[in-house]
């Protein structure tokens, strides 16, 4: 019965992964997607230069805003995960959760309606730094032998336990880490858009039926696709956060000595 | 399965490799551009607000320090004054009580002194009258007895002896 709406409306019904990738708009480098990671680039650095172009002492509205954002990631982030040493990664974490937070906002943007992030690759970039980050940290911090001792080797265990948790503690901190850093982001980002999509378009779907209870019934699919806009909004936030603490976290083992 | 039956779907765990390259080298100008010309700022302005408030506490409190230090030494000196004033009252009221305690003796002492002068004199003159009186009552009495009688007593030690005794009897009868 789908089939045939789909047939009738045009409507791509069921929301699949092929949603998610638009045709190119002029070859592979210039997609809706990389045009919306420039937008965001583009968006930050505005609003950012704007805002700090003149900066007072007792500041401005959008000096004010601009410093709110910092001083989250500052005092809630940097220093909550890393103690004092992590206000020298203060700025860069400013800017990894505005990215991460604006391209997760995208996601409820009326007219692009999807997170970048909702692509493996831009989660699979900003992982990959954070992780090369805490290995060179931790490496340059401490040297190799005790970053891999102190990452690896668990003190006051039974020796043959190392068997089991040297493996175990590798993968935890070497693979694991990044590898969910980036799933985690894009899977949130992926299954918010398949969420949207599944309300929305199934209004649509279940509006265009020729049975007036099942027209009826798809006000619940809007209603429902309303409040998961604002979930979504909610998730967004959470998710930049979440990565940004991640990834102080992370490098806050790096720097400390102790396990 | 689905990918396959699909053809051109892309599986969603597998990145695009031009997405990779946009993304890095997006975000990379995103972090230069950000922390080379704002964030450093921001974290200058910060601390300069975090020193502008912690000093201006400690300024607060170093002025409330200088005020609760003043108000303590008012108190004392005003404590000080106080027991000042009290004890010039004490003195004064001291002072008073001595001075007309002295004025009181004295002026006893004065009036005692008057009295006993006036008492003195009182007596001496008594004394005097009497003496005056006991020759001129004596002078009189015999002078009108004689005018009366009309006869002079010749005997010199007998009118004498009537005269005394007369006194004697007057000056008992005087006590008396």
């Amino acid at each position: 019965m789908s089939g045939q709406l789909v047939a009738a409306e045009g409507l791509p019904w069921p929301p699949s992964v092929g949603d998610f990738y638009p045709p190119d708009l002029a070859g592979p480098w210039v997609t809706k997607f990389t045009l919306m990671i420039w937008l965001a680039v583009g968006i930050l650095i505005i609003f950012f230069m704007v805002a700090y172009r003149n900066p007072k002492l007792v500041p401005s509205k959008g000096q004010w805003y601009a410093e709110s954002i910092y001083g989250l990631v500052r005092d809630n982030i940097a220093r909550e995960q890393m103690g004092k040493d992590g206000i020298r990664f203060a700025p860069y974490f400013t800017v990894l959760f505005c990215f991460i937070a604006l391209t997760n906002l995208f996601g409820v943007t009326p007219g692009l309606q999807i997170s970048p992030n909702s692509h493996i690759a831009f989660p699979i970039v900003l992982a990959a730094i954070t992780y090369v980050m805490y290995l060179y940290i931790g490496v340059r911090k401490q040297g190799l032998g005790r970053y891999l001792k102190q990452s690896l080797i668990i003190p006051g265990v039974p020796w043959p336990m190392h068997f089991l948790l040297i493996p175990i503690e590798f993968l935890q901190n070497f693979i694991n880490r990044p590898v969910t850093l980036a799933v985690r982001l894009f899977a949130n980002m992926f299954a918010g858009h398949l969420i949207l999509l599944v309300f929305t378009v199934g209004g649509f779907v279940m509006l265009a039926s020729d049975n007036i209870f099942i027209q009826a019934t798809s006000i619940f699919a809007f209603l429902m696709a309303i409040l998961m806009a604002f979930f979504e909004v909610l998730v967004a936030l959470l998710q930049a956060y979440v990565f940004v603490t991640l990834t102080a976290n992370y490098i806050g083992t790096s720097l400390s000595d102790g396990h | 399965m689905y990918l396959a039956a699909e053809g051109v779907e892309h599986h969603p765990l597998v990145p695009i490799w031009q997405e990779l390259v946009v993304g890095s080298i997006a975000f990379a100008l995103l972090c230069f551009v950000l922390m080379k010309f704002v964030l450093p700022r921001m974290e200058t302005m910060y601390q300069a607000r975090v020193d502008a408030i912690e000093g201006g506490l400690k300024r607060a409190e170093a002025a409330q320090a200088e005020a609760n230090q003043l108000l303590e030494q008012y108190r004392a000196q005003l404590a000080e004054v106080r027991t000042e004033a009290a004890q010039i009252r004490d003195d004064a009221r001291a002072d008073a009580e001595s001075i007309r305690t002295e004025i009181l003796a004295k002026a006893r002492e004065e009036s005692d002194r008057i009295i006993a002068a006036g008492r003195e004199s009182l007596a001496v003159e008594r004394q005097t009258i009497v003496r005056e009186l006991r020759a001129e009552v004596g002078g009189l009495a015999v002078d009108l007895a004689s005018r009366i009688v009309g006869e002079s007593l010749a005997d010199e030690a007998r009118r004498k002896g009537t005269v005394e005794r007369f006194l004697t009897d007057l000056e008992s009868a005087g006590a008396r």
